[in-house]
């Protein structure tokens, strides 16, 4: 694994890992994903308040990963993404459910909550967003 | 602002040093530079030293202490200086603030990294330390992988190719060949690119830099001593650095290096010059990618045409612009907190005349471009003779 990560690291994602629970600034409108607690362009005008996303958005770019990061063997060949949030903020998440040559710039996709990565055999399982094509 | 002189440049062969560790590495390209200054350690008044993770890769910190100690010249300061792998221009860009500021006469910067003491799959994790651990890593983002997000959305909006990718590889590695302290001093071709295993498509292994050990090392005078020590000093006219968002997709525009654009205007504001005056240029090509990107940020074609400008041979030595005459990261190495030192050793020999059969005609004015991570630091300096 990466960084063997602590318990309460993982823990204190758990509401944007799962919920895709990030910010908004009342003050501009816009979307922070991962939350931000003030507003770059607002600055101490801004008004920040939760704001959960929902999840859609479009694939922005994408790669098909060969040689994977350790602890994601099990995945490769994966295909890893930006995606940008119909609300504005882009993530970076795996593309699940499709196959490489169905993947395009501009694909409607849709997060899902998935397994993403374990420390090991006996360590913590991590779970978290990973999106895939809107059936039609 | 004092006036800032290269006096002296030294680096250690580029490549993999079994036989070697990371203080000698460091003390090789010390003493090489020393010597070509003509000075001696007791004129030296601080060393800025750039490393990005000498912790993960052996596992020893403290290093700004530990390079004074390598290369015997206690008690003076020493400091680390990190920015991922643009670490060794951060320590470059220290020192010559603190000779500019007029606080030392003499300072060293160097940079070094040690890289193959560890399995390649841990030293890809500590070069992952560069990017956001908790919304790019976490999702399975490697270092390869950032740069292919960045070159499909480059073929899609400017349609540039993979064989244009490839030509960058293949230009360096012939820049390369011509220097015998490259890692990867022979040519390679386009279909060898292009069928080379795949890493993060569209990227291949040939579009990637490599492992590195090596060092860097450059003496920086005021021009009030400078002159004592040298007939020849090459002066460091422009610095500039500025950062982004740690992760790449926080960035309205994944195709460009903001930082990049930002810390050359300033450098080329401070040295009163404009893209087309550079004739030779170290810039960071990590990936074949970020070459073309570097070359569109740095103003000296405009953004979507680095591609097409490579494919053409306008970066080739001796062309318009000579790019990358070391071999770049590509084929002289990449011990990423060397790196931006080692770019700045290149520009200095190619501003003397010393290049032998890589030098650049009628060289008055270099650039050198180190990027940290993705781009979220970025430092440009320029020098003249």
């Amino acid at each position: 694994m990466p960084h063997r990560k602590s318990l309460s690291m993982i823990w204190r994602r758990i509401p944007e890992r799962y919920r895709l629970e990030g910010t908004r600034c009342a003050t501009c409108g816009r979307y922070f994903f991962p939350p931000r607690s003030f507003c770059p362009d607002c600055r101490r005008k801004g008004r920040i308040e939760k704001a959960t996303l929902s999840g859609k958005g479009k694939v922005y770019t994408y790669t098909v990963v060969h040689v994977p990061l350790e602890g994601f063997e099990r995945y490769a060949p994966y295909i890893l993404a930006i995606v940008e949030l119909d609300e504005g903020p882009k993530i970076t998440a795996q593309i699940v459910d499709a196959e490489p040559n169905e993947i395009a710039i501009g694909m409607p996709v849709e997060m899902h909550f998935r397994r993403v990565s374990e420390d090991g055999e006996t360590g913590i399982i991590h779970y978290g967003f990973k999106f895939a094509p809107i059936k039609a | 602002m004092n006036r800032v002189a290269v006096i002296g440049v030294g680096m250690s062969k580029f490549g993999e040093h079994w036989d070697m560790g990371f203080r000698e590495i460091m003390a090789e390209a010390a003493t090489k530079a020393v010597n070509d200054a003509g000075i001696t350690g007791k004129d030296i008044e601080a060393i800025y030293g750039g490393t990005m993770s000498a912790g993960r890769f052996v596992g020893q910190e403290h290093v700004g202490a530990l390079i004074a100690d390598a290369v015997g010249l206690n008690p003076i300061p020493s400091t680390r200086v990190e920015g991922a792998c643009a670490s060794g221009g951060l320590a470059l860009r220290e020192a010559y603030l603190a000779v500019a500021g007029g606080h030392y006469d003499i300072v060293v910067a160097g940079g070094v990294e040690k890289m193959t003491d560890v399995f390649s799959e841990q030293a890809a994790i500590t070069l992952g330390g560069a990017a956001d651990q908790e919304w790019e890593v976490f999702q399975g983002a490697t270092f390869p992988t950032l740069y292919a997000l960045i070159a499909r959305r480059h073929m899609e909006e400017y349609g540039t190719t993979e064989e244009q990718m490839a030509r960058v590889a293949v230009k360096n590695h012939a820049n390369a060949s011509k220097n015998p302290l490259a890692q990867f001093p022979f040519e390679i071709t386009i279909d060898k690119v292009l069928s080379s295993n795949k890493i993060a498509e569209p990227l291949k292994l040939l579009d990637c830099s490599p492992i590195t050990d090596g060092a860097a090392a450059v003496i920086l005078a005021s021009e009030k001593v400078a002159r004592k020590f040298t007939d020849t000093p090459v002066w460091i006219i422009g610095s500039g650095q500025a950062s982004d968002t740690l992760a790449l997709h926080d960035r309205k525009d994944i195709c460009t290096l903001n930082a990049t654009v930002v810390a050359r205007k300033k450098a080329m504001k401070q040295a009163n010059v404009k893209p087309s005056d550079i004739n030779v240029a170290e810039v960071h090509d990590c990936f074949t990618i970020a070459e073309i990107c570097a070359v569109e940020d740095l103003g000296f074609v405009k953004k979507g045409e680095g591609g097409k400008a490579e494919e053409e041979g306008m970066f080739d030595l001796n062309s318009d612009i000579s790019v990358n005459t070391s071999g770049g990261l590509k084929a002289c190495g990449h011990p990423v907190g060397a790196t931006g030192v080692k770019q700045a050793v290149e520009i200095t020999m190619q501003l003397r005349g010393e290049c032998g059969p890589r030098q650049v005609d009628k060289a008055e004015i270099g650039l050198t471009h180190n990027v940290g991570g993705s781009g979220a630091t970025a430092v440009v300096h320029i020098f003249s003779r």
